[in-house]
């Protein structure tokens, strides 16, 4: 009886073990990449942007995967909690062995998952959350981000806005860390160009629960000649349209924060107020061959426009699969080396990891907004390259943590 | 001035689209004490159905005329929702229809983004409402002063409503004495359908007014159902025009509230409620809640300490929980972890409200303090883990001291409001006070120790403390202090007479489970290796609240089950499918039905049913049951 036992289980192992070979060798044939992002949260933006990276993964292994191994993307939603998102990490890094981590949109979250990385030692490449806190006060060695920073942005658009003649300024910002930053770098940098400036009012009404009426009634009563808008979403949308009736822009410049970008100018329609600054995604203005091919694929592959959430969908995981291949391993720390100082080519044209933070050199269009058949678009856009708009080596050295 | 007065008149505008909700709800509230969780739903709903009839159908006809019928569909959905969900249970133990409406919420926000997509959608500006009225150089838009119009009317024609005919007086008997009306030989099921209905459709109406001023989008819902809420009981429950007057008062406040503090808004409506409640305990216009006429005894069967074969087997099952790290992966273990520590969470809560009789809204606030204590003693001061975990919770437990005293002077829903607004106010500090909290970035690197840092370990470690945390709990349950706590909910008049200081026993009942979510909150926080305001907010708090209603609020120890149960369905949901809030919250509906008094509460009740089949207490039982 005893020596049966023992041969049941030898002969179980050997099965087992077999079994085990055959998995590994399957699993060698295709790398996995983890992704998550607030999918039931904001689905007006991630929507696109799962096209977006949809598209990335057919692309890549239709040109042969990596090194010839499949690219598989196993993606999780957060549902806007961070905790969630770390749940969600958990269960990609243990259960799913994922070469790495990639996504995520709030700022809270991207931290919260930038942490784990750090903990767990596992890549994280942070898609959209716009904190410059991710690769500066709190950044660390496993994490890169791939969109231009929220001082990136402010650097852009305080070029633009320092030639106005105004003088007399007000903000309006929602009340998170988010709009607490933009208008914070803002106002530096702007002072800083001009310190003729004054600062006349801010608001700072709840994200997402904006009582517009009397926001834009308190900040017509400061008079400003310049207002700063960093709200966004359905926000803007309350804003503009109580702006427009109260004739709060009437001869007044207003300088924003993404709403070119037409997750959020596009819901405006007819009621797109003309002439602010404004970061964004002009993509029926771009003629460049890196674009074209990415806007043709898109178009043809959804019947569909690329919004902003698109593009960094797609050079998520075309940076991800560039870094993949470039390692050759799914080791984090040569990860971590392949994509330090790494260049590749995206629709915005090429952009390179830095090694000094880990932040891309993507950058955004600047531009004006104006009405076209009765829709909002953005005109006069240029693009700036983000490597043009970030401070020195050595103040980025300093906002970093030593490691 | 003229300044002044527009932002008056702004302000009245604003008050105007939060009362037409308000309303509604108030008058739900009042005659079926229905928690309606689903009313901003139906605003949401109104808003998108306006939407797609206003632009199919142009003009002023199409624009008024669809709002009108798109508020009149949406009351249809309504009656039919409270004649198949809401009169089946009823009969369940208070506040289990807040299960069943929050379960329809979740389903709601999915399916309004599979019919209409996730953009913003942006409707028409009202014909002949487009433009602004100049003031002295100031611009009203004319479609505020349409709403300020609006409001008057509607108030007026819900009070000819009320006061006039005889269904008004009917509702408004049925508002003061349910029981009496009942017993008087009305139709209760009619007239609960027809509030029901008038009620969703001012909600739905209040939405589809929002298209010419908002985006439509589908987290409408959230963003007006809690201040609604808090409007109608800064008015006091089932009072119309103390609904009116909060809202014009809440609304005015923040209008010149934001020209001295701009990021008032936060917070406001909350510290406006906390201290009407404070000062006055039934709101502004309501009455003391008459004394509830109950069942003798809360529960039918009562309470007893588990029987030596039942401890054994809750032993065992501890035992093959403690067994999981032999054959489970890190991931499960973490999931493990996280379920047992919303084990602790749960059974907090469950403790207060089954125990205590006091259903609170805002039990987040002592999981997040918790949470928020072991952040600050393990990163700032530097303390070793076993240390914070030991100290983390005594901030949840002074927490509940402070906010405990003020609570346990009210009772019933005003009771659950307070801690509401106590909650909201930790979590606009948590949000807030950047330099010490961290904001919304919160604070990061809060991990375990070595010794605890291996899921396994840390596993072990969560599943030790909780149910160490369980047995005290039952424990206390069935000590001196629990039947002290027992009497006081059940009859508060008896107990005084016999000397026990309720007010006082009710206060301790809070501390204790205060401190509790404290530990768990504390665990979390390891666990998670972070801790953002989140563990603070509203969506925590009602997660608890379904996790103890899902248990059954009438067990001693329901909470366990219900903990599991909503947590392990919630993550692998989430994990599983990209519709997860529509699956969720069907599962809830599901539950609700199957288990009007909880998953532990309906197996219980019929266990003790076949138990004593066919004697004459078994007959008597049902009866009560019936009569409930």
């Amino acid at each position: 009886m005893r020596r049966r036992h023992l041969l049941g289980a030898g002969l179980a192992i050997a099965v087992a073990g077999m079994a085990g070979n055959a998995m590994a060798q399957s699993e060698i044939k295709e790398i996995k990449i983890g992704e998550i992002n607030s999918y039931s949260l904001l689905p007006a933006f991630t929507e696109p942007y799962r096209k977006g990276w949809q598209l990335a993964v057919e692309e890549v292994n239709a040109a042969g995967g990596i090194n010839g191994k499949k690219l598989v993307v196993i993606s999780k939603d957060d549902g806007g909690k961070p905790a969630d998102a770390q749940t969600a990490a958990n269960e990609l890094v243990s259960s799913e062995n994922v070469a790495m981590l990639a996504g995520t949109f709030l700022s809270n979250i991207g931290l919260a998952v930038s942490d784990f990385a750090n903990q767990k030692k596992v890549f994280f490449l942070a898609a959209e959350p716009l904190t410059d806190a991710i690769t500066w006060s709190k950044g660390n060695r496993y994490t890169f981000r791939l969109r231009p920073s929220n001082y990136m942005q402010a650097a852009m658009l305080v070029e633009e806005a320092a030639k106005l003649p105004a003088k007399r300024w007000a903000t309006i910002a929602p009340n998170y860390e988010y709009g607490q930053s933009a208008v914070a770098v803002f106002k530096k940098l702007m002072s800083e160009k001009r310190p003729d400036i004054q600062w006349v009012d801010e608001q700072w009404p709840p994200q997402g629960k904006i009582d517009a009426g009397p926001v834009v009634q308190a900040v017509a009563a400061a008079n400003p000649e310049a207002i700063l808008n960093v709200t966004f979403g359905a926000d803007l949308v309350k804003l503009v349209r109580e702006g427009n009736t109260r004739g709060l822009f009437k001869g007044r410049s207003v300088v924003s924060f993404l709403t070119g970008e037409p997750e959020y100018l596009d819901p405006l329609k007819d009621e797109t107020p003309e002439g602010w600054i404004v970061t964004g995604y002009p993509w029926y203005d771009i003629k460049t061959p890196d674009h074209d091919k990415f806007l043709k694929a898109y178009q043809a592959k959804y019947n569909d426009y690329p919004r902003l959430g698109s593009i960094v969908g797609y050079q998520t995981i075309k940076a991800a699969a560039a870094i993949l291949a470039k390692a050759n391993s799914t080791d984090p720390e040569k990860l971590i080396a392949a994509t330090e100082g790494l260049s590749m080519p995206s629709p915005f044209g090429e952009i390179t990891f830095r090694k000094i933070d880990h932040q891309s050199t993507l950058g955004a269009y600047v531009g004006k907004t104006a009405l076209k058949d009765g829709k909002g678009v953005m005109v006069n856009s240029v693009y700036r390259k983000g490597a043009d708009y970030l401070p020195s080596d050595g103040e980025v050295e300093k906002l970093r943590p030593k490691q | 001035m003229a300044f002044y007065f527009v932002q008056f008149l702004t302000g009245l505008a604003s008050a105007a689209s939060l009362f037409l909700v308000a309303s509604g709800l108030s008058i739900i509230f009042g005659v079926t004490r229905i928690v309606n969780f689903a009313h901003g739903a139906f605003y949401m709903l109104g808003a998108y159905v306006a939407f797609t009839l206003t632009e199919r159908f142009s003009g002023a006809l199409g624009f008024w005329g669809g709002i009108v019928v798109a508020a009149l569909i949406v009351a249809i959905i309504g009656v039919l929702v409270e004649m198949v969900l809401l009169r089946r249970i009823y009969h369940a133990p208070e506040l289990f229809q807040l299960l069943a409406t929050f379960g329809l919420t979740l389903m709601v926000q999915d399916i309004v983004v599979m019919i209409w997509g996730p953009d913003d959608l942006l409707g028409r500006r009202a014909p002949g409402f487009k433009g602004a009225v100049d003031f002295f150089g100031q611009n009203i838009p004319s479609y505020d002063l349409f709403l300020i119009a609006l409001c008057p009317i509607v108030l007026g024609i819900l009070w000819l409503l009320f006061q006039r005919t005889r269904w008004g007086v009917l509702v408004r008997a049925a508002t003061q004495d349910r029981d009496m009306v009942a017993a008087l030989g009305v139709n209760q099921k009619w007239l609960f359908t027809s509030v029901f209905a008038l009620g969703v459709f001012l909600a739905a109406l209040g939405g589809a007014l929002q298209i010419p001023r908002d985006a439509v989008h589908h987290a409408l819902d959230l963003r007006i159902i809690v201040e609604v809420f808090v409007v109608v009981v800064i008015g006091g429950l089932g009072s119309i025009i103390g609904a009116f007057v909060a809202a014009v008062l809440v609304s005015e406040l923040n209008a010149f509230g934001i020209l001295i503090f701009p990021k008032i808004s936060i917070i406001l409506v909350f510290l406006v409620m906390a201290v009407v409640l404070i000062v006055r305990p039934w709101g502004l216009f309501g009455k003391p809640e008459a004394a509830a006429r109950r069942t003798p005894g809360l529960t039918v069967t009562p309470w007893r300490p588990l029987t030596s074969g039942e401890r054994l087997m809750s032993l065992g099952a501890l035992v093959l929980a403690a067994m999981l790290p032999l054959f489970a992966g890190n991931y499960a273990l973490t999931v493990g972890s996280e379920i047992a520590i919303f084990v602790i969470f749960a059974a907090s809560l469950h403790f207060l409200m089954s125990v205590g009789g006091l259903a609170s809204f805002g039990h987040a606030a002592y999981f997040g303090l918790g949470a928020y204590g072991v952040a600050f003693l393990a990163k700032a001061a530097g303390l070793p883990m076993i240390v914070s975990l030991l100290l983390g919770p005594v901030l949840g437990l002074l927490g509940a001291a402070v906010f405990g005293f003020f609570a346990v002077q009210l009772s019933g829903v005003y009771f659950a409001m307070l801690t509401l607004a106590f909650a909201q106010i930790v979590w606009s500090i948590a949000f807030q006070w950047v330099e010490v909290t961290g904001g919304d970035n919160g604070i990061l690197g809060v991990w375990p120790e070595r010794w605890a840092a291996s899921p396994a370990n840390f596993y072990w470690l969560s599943l030790g403390i909780t149910a160490l945390v369980i047995t005290v709990l039952r424990v206390m349950v069935f000590s001196p202090f629990g039947f002290a706590l027992r009497a006081t909910r059940d009859s508060p008049l008896r107990s005084e007479a016999i000397g026990i200081n309720g007010k006082r026993v009710q206060w301790t009942a809070f501390v204790i489970s205060g401190t509790v979510a404290g530990i768990g909150g504390a665990l979390f926080a390891y666990l998670k290796g972070s801790v953002f305001p989140d563990s603070v907010g509203i969506s925590l708090s009602v997660d608890a609240l379904v996790m103890v209603l899902l248990g059954g609020v009438e067990t001693v120890s329901g909470a366990v089950i219900g903990a599991i149960v909503f947590k392990a369905a919630n993550i692998w949901l989430v994990s599983q499918t990209d519709l997860s809030k529509l699956v969720l919250g069907g599962f809830i509906v599901l539950m609700v039905v199957a288990f009007p008094k909880g998953i532990v509460g309906t197996l219980e009740t019929i266990r003790n049913r076949r138990r004593s089949a066919g004697t004459k207490s078994a007959l008597a039982t049902s009866r009560i049951e019936v009569a409930e």
